[in-house]
């Protein structure tokens, strides 16, 4: 033996006895959600081309995606592959509705919520009961019921989908405002579900299950109601999204697109809403910034899960709990 | 009638090869192999690779020809099994559930979206393709070809069996499958066995994808990503971990689709089977054949 050779570090406690850098300092600012969010409001006052408008709202979207796939998998840690699944039964609920009634968008919210809530029970009740792993393939099972579904039935337009779908505002930068808003108090949302008792209970069913439900959490129904939120979430970012784009159709909501959005989560740091929204927006602008790559686009993706995964599991801006440090 | 048994049947014992590696890998470390499907792909591709060197195929030489293929791209398709778990499934174990899900979804993705930029998106025509006489068999048409190839499955689930039941190495398999830590301090070398399970695994897989190549005549990129998902059903629905439960849950499945389709017409095939999926999950999620088993905490 060397006589070099170092004592073993005692193992760290999160974000317990860890000297502070700047850049942690950073992640524990409260104003950052704040700068965030101004930013995002400024960017019509420096560019409001309808092609930056366009890819600007399509990453507010994808970032309400995440963080309400977020709540699934970050905090009580279940894998939900098929999340499109949800995005698709709001956008296609809120299409059918005001398509056929000639309601405004914004009036089909309330039955998007309950269906959507009907979804998340239905597919939830049965599976949540068993063990994460095959919970992930049933999702993925599921994700693909739906697509397929609205593929094949005469309501949802068959292949061609829906199309003359009412837009939310008249003008595409008065959208961006209104989309930027929505998922603001989406995030916000998420992030005081995650900090209520009910998020620190699904904190405790992602750690240890055994341990929480026999301290008296009810960990079905914590599961459930995550996945219910999850759900909710997904279908409103949907009615955002068929609003956008006037027209859906079932090549929208593939698998491809659950497996992106659980990238986001996963790059951003999974449980942690500062870290999912940041993987969100690098994951939707990435491929604009990264035209001529788009052939290996995805194949860079699924190196990168892993690599994540291997590397730094906590993500790019890790979730830092503060009941640690006390 | 007897025509939807033998399709199930025959459908049903690709299942069944797929999902037995599937059921064996989740068996002995607990890990749903996402990337199990790209395996059946990347044999399926490895197939056609070797075919197109060898240049023309007479018809008459096809089934031996074919069974040489079979076994160089069970090798190959093996070892990519093999290295896939050294670099992608062995640095995390231990690590929470979770992150090896995530990483067998990236494992997944890096397998199918690899291949599309090694050989583009588009879908090739394998150089071999079986087709010829049919014979009659109980009022059913089925070809010669068709039986040739259910042999094969068969032949080599009845194998797998007698490894893992009679074999030394297959009881070090159960063994790691009961208590890794165990195993390990009885001087089973872990990490060299479960190489070797994502081995047969693979190889497995890789003989259900040239089969696969030759029967349909057509493989793509993303052939593997369905077949995984019907091959983990088949395996829940024989009870994944169970060798021969496995088996009979992709006859059965087969059986069940070919029956659905039927009934329900083609577009609602993929529905009815997760449907069947889900219920199994709902009312008996250790399978046909599984045993109950608790959770030790």
């Amino acid at each position: 033996m060397n006589e070099t050779t170092k004592a073993p570090e005692a193992p760290r406690k999160i974000g317990a006895q860890r000297p502070q850098t700047r850049l942690s300092k950073l992640f524990d600012n409260r104003w950052v959600g704040l700068v965030g969010l101004l930013i995002a409001l400024l960017v019509p006052f420096v560019n409001a081309s309808n092609y930056t408008m366009s890819i600007m709202t399509t990453a507010a979207v994808f970032v309400m995606l995440a963080s309400g796939l977020n709540i699934v998998v970050g905090f009580t840690g279940l894998l939900d592959l098929g999340y499109a699944a949800f995005f698709a039964v709001g956008a296609y609920t809120s299409g059918i509705l005001a398509t056929r009634f000639d309601l405004p968008l914004v009036a089909t919210v309330p039955a998007v919520i309950v269906v959507t809530v009907i979804a998340g029970v239905i597919i939830g009740a049965p599976t949540l009961r068993l063990r994460s792993d095959y919970l992930a393939i049933v999702t993925l099972g599921f994700g693909e019921i739906i697509r397929i579904t609205a593929n094949n039935l005469p309501v949802t337009g068959g292949p061609s989908g829906i199309y003359g779908i009412p837009g939310l505002t008249d003008s595409p930068v008065s959208l961006y405002f209104v989309t930027v808003v929505i998922v603001a108090i989406a995030v916000i949302g998420a992030s005081r579900l995650g900090r209520s008792r009910l998020g620190r209970a699904m904190r405790f069913v992602r750690e240890d299950e055994d341990a929480a439900e026999a301290t008296g959490v009810h960990t079905y129904r914590v599961k459930l109601a995550a996945y219910i939120a999850g759900a909710v979430w997904g279908g409103l970012a949907g009615v955002l999204f068929a609003g956008q784009v006037s027209a859906i159709s079932p090549n929208s909501f593939t698998f491809l697109y659950s497996a992106t959005v659980l990238m986001a989560v996963v790059l951003g740091g999974m449980g942690s809403v500062p870290g999912v929204v940041l993987g969100a927006i690098i994951i939707s602008l990435l491929p604009e910034l990264l035209r001529d790559a788009a052939d290996y686009r995805f194949f860079i993706f699924g190196v990168l899960l892993i690599i994540v995964m291997i590397v730094r599991p906590q993500g790019l801006w890790p979730a830092r709990s503060k009941e640690a440090l006390k | 009638m007897t025509q939807l048994v033998w399709n199930g049947l025959f459908v049903g014992s690709f299942y069944a090869l797929v999902a037995l590696g599937y059921s064996m890998v989740y068996g002995i470390i607990k890990l749903l192999n996402f990337a199990h499907g790209d395996l059946y792909m990347l044999g399926a591709f490895s197939g056609f690779a070797v075919l197109s060197a060898l240049g023309g195929v007479s018809a008459a030489m096809t089934l031996p020809v074919l069974m040489a293929v079979l076994l160089l791209t069970m090798v190959s398709t093996g070892l990519a099994g093999v290295v896939l778990e050294r670099v992608a499934y062995r640095p995390l174990r231990g690590a929470p559930r979770l992150s090896l899900l995530i990483t067998a979804v990236g494992a997944s993705f890096a397998i199918e979206y690899g291949m599309r930029a090694a050989t583009g998106p588009d879908p090739r025509v394998y150089p071999v393709r079986l087709s010829g006489t049919s014979i009659e068999v109980f009022g059913a048409r089925l070809t010669l070809q068709q039986l040739a190839l259910i042999g094969v499955a068969l032949v080599l689930m009845v194998g797998l069996n007698l490894l893992v039941t009679r074999t030394r190495e297959g009881r070090a398999m159960r063994a790691i499958a009961l208590d890794p830590r165990t195993s390990a301090l009885m001087g089973i070398d872990v990490n060299a066995v479960i190489s070797r399970t994502f081995f047969l695994g693979s190889a497995l897989a890789g003989a259900a994808g040239v089969m696969a190549g030759a029967y349909y005549g057509k493989i793509d990129f993303l052939m593997g990503f369905l077949i995984g998902l019907k091959a983990f059903t088949a395996a829940v629905i024989g009870g994944i971990g169970n060798i021969p439960g496995t088996m009979l849950g992709g006859l059965v499945l087969g059986l069940l689709e070919s029956f659905g389709t039927y009934w329900l017409g083609g577009e609602w095939r993929d529905v009815f089977a997760f449907g069947v999926l889900i219920l199994f999950l709902t009312v008996r999620p250790t399978g046909l054949l599984g045993e109950r088993v608790t959770e030790r905490v």
